[in-house]
């Protein structure tokens, strides 16, 4: 076979159309490879039962299989059926420990020895640092300061459970700063360590790995759906940072051509992009982006002309991303999944909806969905006339699941104070407020 | 096949290491602090004995990079430099030494209008480059960009890992073309004070290969050099230490091109004692 034959062949399982890849360090290359013969081997065909145990600790540790709810009174406000995925009720409080518990048990399969991931809300690495705990692995997470300082009780909760957490000060010190750190760390240490990537970017076969590990949310889904509606639903909703749970969500509805899948982003303050400061007010990367390499993958980025990769902003630190998962990408580019945004406003009105019309206080990501719903079915005569309803509205359909990918313990310090500095139509007006 | 090479017959990355045996590679950021100064350092570089000499295209996200590196390219990129103006730069220089740019893959992809290099290295090659090196492209992923340089005469370099091995060398040195990189050891740029135990091990495996071998990451004075040639290097690659006083003099003011001369001159005395086996007893620690 010629070099070229055997790239080509290559090619196919390592990207998804043209985006993915493996764009990283020699150095990683090995310990990549190695992670694409134990996903075949573990993952794939369940050698050695691994997971067989993989499902069972999920059910006794993590909580799983979660509840598919019906939201009443979201249903009654947007006439139509409303059905929330309950990933905010898997231990940890986020749709995280699906991937995370996946990895480090796959890592020690793998014979590795430690463990280090990046974390942008600190939900990843409060996940990461539960199942390295669980399975009796040393674990190290770095984070972004910014990140640090806006979510703090995700960095408790780290180091209760053992993990240290190193604080990365470069750029916007999020998220994109979180994972350059772990990837030299990952390329001095590569030998004994495995890196618990937290969403369904990097290279080959991360983004695989990631999404097979969280498909677990779609499949229960999709049956719970078909038990409690007698049908599919006609569309699946989940907000998109990288894309972890809403590749969760959609990977099982993929194939079932008749369900809209939307990717909600983050709209940020605006989608316009500063091209002289480097700076995107959004995270809204599969609506903007352009394609290029980040992180190890061919996706869709927001970046200048020249190729430096912006600085992203999103109210929500698990959203505040510049890249996005090669899958999405490609699914976007084939028409298959939608994307559209949600600005910061429309995001915490989504959190305060949830929290006030069905008792669930909902992480700022997930507010994302939420947000959405109302932007795309609110009541029309809600006197906002300011913003249009989201050209998508009519895809939603009669049935809807939305994945609540989180819940927002971990967001209330910040979503006190956003909600001090707008005028929120959906913001409760109590007392805390004014403390 | 084993021991085979992509050797480009006319390579001047090649001739430039073979005729200056032991040769000198030292790599600095352009655009730190500015443009500019970079023309007067790459000068002086070329002064003090470099025989390549690499420049760095700042990118926004630079993984395989220490910190020494990530804050030239910060102060590259604050003061604004662009591919347009590096490759102005590049083409005003006229250095003995060949030069080489180091950028990572998405500033090659976006040149043009559209993710293609090959505007990249058409305007490398008229801008008098002669090789590009990539830390973040596999081999695997190279086939686009080894079509493009070799259409155009450009050198690709690859970089051989402490962890590189097996298949996996032989694909690489089958397609590395100017000289193998060869990575010091595991993790990301730097000065260190010490040569390692992987450096051996590394020109070890590569023996069989019959394409010059340059050693980088971590090595800052003349003894490294001296050492590592004595190892069975053909040239020694230097980045941090240089960079380390660009940055020292950023702070002082006064011009760094003299210490950067001499810096240049030490190291390239250093490499030639390891070619005649005056190499110092290593320190213990
Ligand atoms: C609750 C929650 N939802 C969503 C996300 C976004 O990640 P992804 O897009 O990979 O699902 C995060 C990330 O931290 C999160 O914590």
């Amino acid at each position: 076979m010629s070099e070229s034959q055997r790239n080509r062949e290559r090619d196919s399982e390592a990207t998804f159309g043209e985006y993915g890849g493996q764009y990283v360090p020699e150095a990683l290359m090995p310990a990549v490879q190695e992670l694409e013969d134990a996903y075949e081997r573990y993952v794939l065909e369940n050698e050695d039962g691994f997971m067989d145990e993989f499902r069972e600790r999920m059910r006794d540790f993590g909580g799983r299989p979660t509840p598919l709810q019906r939201a009443d009174r979201l249903s009654e406000r947007y006439d139509r059926e409303i059905y929330l995925k309950r990933e905010d009720l898997l231990h940890g409080g986020a749709h995280k420990l699906n991937n995370a518990l996946g990895q480090v048990l796959l890592a020690k399969y793998m014979g590795k020895e430690r463990i280090i991931a990046e974390t942008g809300a600190g939900q990843h690495g409060t996940a990461t640092a539960m199942a390295a705990a669980h399975l009796d692995m040393p674990c190290e997470i770095y984070m972004g300061r910014t990140d640090i300082n806006r979510q703090r009780p995700n960095v408790y909760r780290m180091r209760m459970n053992g993990a240290e957490v190193n604080p990365v000060d470069a750029g916007s010190a999020t998220l994109k700063e979180a994972i350059n750190e772990t990837m030299r760390d990952w390329a001095t240490t590569v030998e004994r360590t495995h890196y618990v990537i937290g969403s369904i970017v990097g290279p080959h076969p991360f983004p695989k790995v990631v999404r097979d590990f969280q498909a677990v949310i779609g499949r229960e889904a999709r049956e719970q759906i078909q038990e409690q509606a007698g049908r599919l639903p006609d569309s699946v909703v989940a907000c998109a940072g990288g894309g972890s749970n809403t590749m969760g969500a959609f990977h099982e509805f993929v194939p079932d051509e008749s369900v809209a899948l939307h990717a909600v982003e983050a709209g940020g303050s605006s989608l316009d992009i500063d091209e002289k400061k480097g700076l995107a007010p959004n995270s809204a990367t599969l609506s903007t982006g352009t394609d290029g390499v980040l992180h190890g993958a061919m996706t869709k980025l927001l970046q200048s002309g020249d190729g430096q990769i912006m600085e992203s902003h999103s109210v929500s630190a698990g959203l505040d991303y510049a890249g996005v998962g090669p899958e999405l990408s490609h699914l976007v580019d084939t028409g298959r999944v939608t994307p559209v945004s949600v600005d910061d406003d429309d995001a915490l009105n989504g959190f305060h909806r949830l929290s006030r019309l069905e008792g669930i206080i909902p992480a700022l990501e997930s507010s994302h969905a939420l947000g959405y719903l109302e932007r795309a079915a609110g009541p029309a005569a809600d006197g906002r006339a300011a913003k249009p309803r989201d050209e998508n509205y009519e895809e939603l359909g009669d049935l809807v699941v939305v994945n609540v990918s989180g819940r927002g313990d971990k967001d209330l310090e910040t979503v006190l104070e956003e909600t001090e500095k707008r005028d929120l139509e959906a913001a409760p007006e109590v007392e805390v407020f004014d403390s | 096949m084993s021991g085979e090479t992509n050797a480009q017959t006319d390579s001047d990355i090649e001739a430039a290491i073979r005729e200056n045996h032991p040769a000198l590679i030292s790599y600095i950021t352009a655009g730190d602090p500015s443009l500019e100064d970079t023309k007067e350092y790459v000068e002086a570089l070329d002064r003090g004995g470099a025989d390549l000499i690499e420049l760095g295209l700042p990118f926004s996200e630079p993984i395989a990079e220490g910190p020494t590196i990530q804050a030239a390219i910060n102060r590259a990129l604050d003061a604004g430099t662009t591919p347009q103006g590096f490759f102005e730069l590049v083409d005003e220089l006229e250095t003995e030494a060949p030069l080489l740019v180091m950028t990572y893959y998405n500033m090659i992809l976006q040149y043009g209008s559209e993710p293609d290099v090959r505007p990249f290295v058409e305007r490398a090659a008229e801008a008098g480059l002669s090789g590009i090196i990539v830390p973040d492209l596999p081999a695997e992923e190279a086939d686009p960009l080894r079509d493009a340089c070799d259409d155009h005469g450009l050198d690709l370099v690859f970089i051989v890992a402490p962890t590189t091995e097996g298949e996996r060398l032989e694909t690489i040195m089958s397609q590395v073309s100017g000289f193998a990189y060869v990575q010091a050891r595991l993790g990301t740029t730097g000065a260190r004070a010490d040569v390692s135990n992987a450096t051996h091990d590394s020109l070890t495996r590569l023996e069989e290969y019959d394409v010059p071998k340059a050693v980088g990451f971590g090595v800052s004075e003349g003894d490294h050099a001296a050492e590592i040639v004595e190892a069975g290097a053909d040239g020694v690659i230097v980045g941090s230490a240089l960079v380390d006083i660009i940055a020292e003099h950023e702070e002082g003011d006064a011009p760094a091109a003299d210490d950067l001369e001499a810096k240049a001159r030490e190291l390239k005395r250093g490499a030639l004692r390891g070619a005649e086996g005056d190499v110092p007893e290593p320190e213990q620690p």
